[in-house]
């Protein structure tokens, strides 16, 4: 089991959420974050005075899935996340050791 | 028969008062909610304590004392109650010059009237000294100046009495139709006052001289406060016509409701403008401060102006604000809500464009009038602020300025999270 980990541009959420149903994947958890990367900030303007803005805003998607989905759930999100400018967002991949469905009890394979 | 019309002229004024007044109540709910949305969010359940202490402290006060210092009306209001219908139409039939002649009313409608001014005043200072200030020693300073420190200004201005039995501005040709200066300038004297006292907000100004910017946390709210005040203003201006029951007086009416309308509208403007053109963006909290300031110029005089001089008055007054609020922050005097700029500012601009279109009043007796309204108000608030400085303190410490006073005078936040529900 992996846990796939993108953070994207919030725009770009509905795009995602589509596409990853589409080849099947049946959750996902979303995380307003704030964060900076090569985009860096950019300074705003209020009553006169400038003023920076280090971290923005963006959605993080977590989500749990079998080994063998992995490679086309990064790809899928990959293509609908993309704008080719620049604060795209990054995919994390991570092993993921062990999953409870509360309701029922079911564990890892059963419980994603 | 001509009895009969009195008694409806009767009506329709008192009637006319209490409306307006109801207006000028709801400007509370303005206030509020732009100063809310002006502060961040962890300052908004202290900001709206205070504007809903200061409106009641304020009623409270100017009915025990504050109308009688003003007007002679009686402490507690005491004779308010009763009305004599014979006397009052024996007033109507002696008037001079007959049905069109000066207003009579309930005088209870004309404390109503005149007590939610007092609330408008105190109401500039919260916002002036938000996000710092201890509640408390706010709410004992409330009592000072709608008690004594207003009444005893609106007593040399609206009052007619001699200034310290000295001299009568009215004879000198002051004039402040709707409170421009005896309102407005007057509340952000003790506004400046306060501010002078109390100190910038920490992180506003830098040690190497940079101005910060420190964003509000909801400006849907400061717009709502904004249009709110705009809606309002039309009882306070309006309103101070003091009579609808005649031709002339609902011309002059309609007239006030125009060109207040107007002077809004050109201040909102030219501040949209003028900021763009400073500052490459439009800031709409520079929008709304100048809508406010189109407001608070055309109340010295909304009678007599032109509609089109009224709109250049409006907007004149909204470049102003816009420069006085950059020019105020060189000077590191932190006024979270333009407060000071709004309405001392713009209170005073207002004031000396009056003789501009009313001839009955002249710029020595504007000026004159302005300064003594500043002095007074400005001198009184500065000692009574330094007492309870030096009494009780009217600073939050350090660590409540960085918590947000909202949890250490409230013991609330405005947006709680995690709360179990």
């Amino acid at each position: 089991m992996k846990l796939v980990s993108a953070i994207i541009k919030p725009f770009k959420l509905d795009n995602v959420r589509e596409a990853i149903s589409d080849i099947g994947v049946e959750g996902l958890t979303v995380t307003e974050v704030k964060g900076f990367g090569r985009q860096k900030g950019h300074t705003e303007l209020y009553r006169g005075a400038e003023y920076q803005v280090d971290f923005l805003p963006k959605v993080k998607l977590d989500i749990a899935v079998q080994d063998d989905v992995v490679q086309r759930l990064v790809e899928v999100i990959s293509e609908a996340a993309h704008t080719g400018k620049i604060g795209d967002g990054k995919i994390f991949v991570y092993d993921l050791e062990h999953a409870v469905r509360i309701r029922t009890g079911e564990q890892d394979a059963e419980a994603i | 028969m001509e009895q009969n019309i009195f008694q409806l002229q009767y009506a329709m004024d008192t009637f006319y008062f209490l409306i307006c007044g109801a207006l000028v109540m709801w400007m509370a709910a303005g206030f509020s909610m732009l100063e809310a949305g002006l502060v961040r969010a962890k300052n908004t359940t202290e900001i709206l304590t205070k504007n809903v202490a200061l409106y009641a402290i304020a009623c409270m006060m100017y009915l025990c004392i504050g109308y009688d210092i003003m007007y002679g009306g009686g402490i507690f209001l005491s004779g308010i109650e009763t009305v004599d219908p014979a006397k009052v139409l024996a007033d109507f039939s002696a008037r001079e010059d007959g049905f069109s002649g000066s207003a009579i009313y309930s005088a209870a409608s004309d404390f109503y009237f005149q007590v939610v001014f007092v609330a408008t005043a105190m109401s500039i200072v919260s916002g002036a000294v938000a996000e710092r200030m201890k509640l408390w020693a706010f709410l004992a300073f409330t009592v000072v100046l709608t008690g004594v420190i207003y009444p005893i200004e609106g007593s040399w201005t609206w009052g007619g009495n001699a200034v310290f039995g000295l001299y009568t501005l009215s004879e000198l040709g002051f004039s402040d139709f709707a409170g421009s200066g005896i309102v407005h300038m007057a509340g952000a004297a003790a506004a400046l006052a306060g501010v002078l006292l109390l100190g910038a907000r920490k992180g506003k100004y830098s040690a190497d001289g940079r101005i910060n910017a420190i964003p509000g946390a909801n400006l849907p709210m400061a717009t709502l406060g904004t249009f709110i005040l705009w809606m309002g203003w039309f009882g306070f201006n309006g309103g101070s016509v003091l009579k609808l029951g005649d031709i002339a007086s609902s011309h002059s009416v309609a007239m006030v409701f125009l060109n207040t309308n107007a002077a809004a509208a050109a201040g909102a403007l030219a501040a949209l403008i003028f900021a763009k053109i400073l500052f490459k963006k439009a800031d709409l909290t520079m929008v709304l401060n100048g809508a406010l300031a189109g407001l608070v110029v055309i109340t010295a005089e909304p009678s007599t102006p032109t509609p089109l001089q009224a709109s250049l008055f409006g907007a004149i007054a909204g470049i102003v604000v816009v420069l006085s609020i950059i020019s105020l922050d060189k000077l590191k005097i932190d006024d979270p809500v333009g407060a000071i700029s709004v309405h001392g500012v713009v209170g005073l601009l207002g004031l000396l464009l009056v003789p501009i279109t009313n001839n009955a009043s002249t710029i020595t007796g504007q000026l004159i009038g302005a300064a003594t309204i500043f002095v007074w108000v400005f001198v009184t608030s500065f000692v009574v602020w330094f007492v309870l400085k030096k009494l009780v303190g009217i600073r939050v410490s350090e660590d409540e300025e960085y918590e947000g006073v909202d949890k250490s005078d409230c013991g609330l936040e405005a947006y709680p999270e995690f709360t179990g529900s």
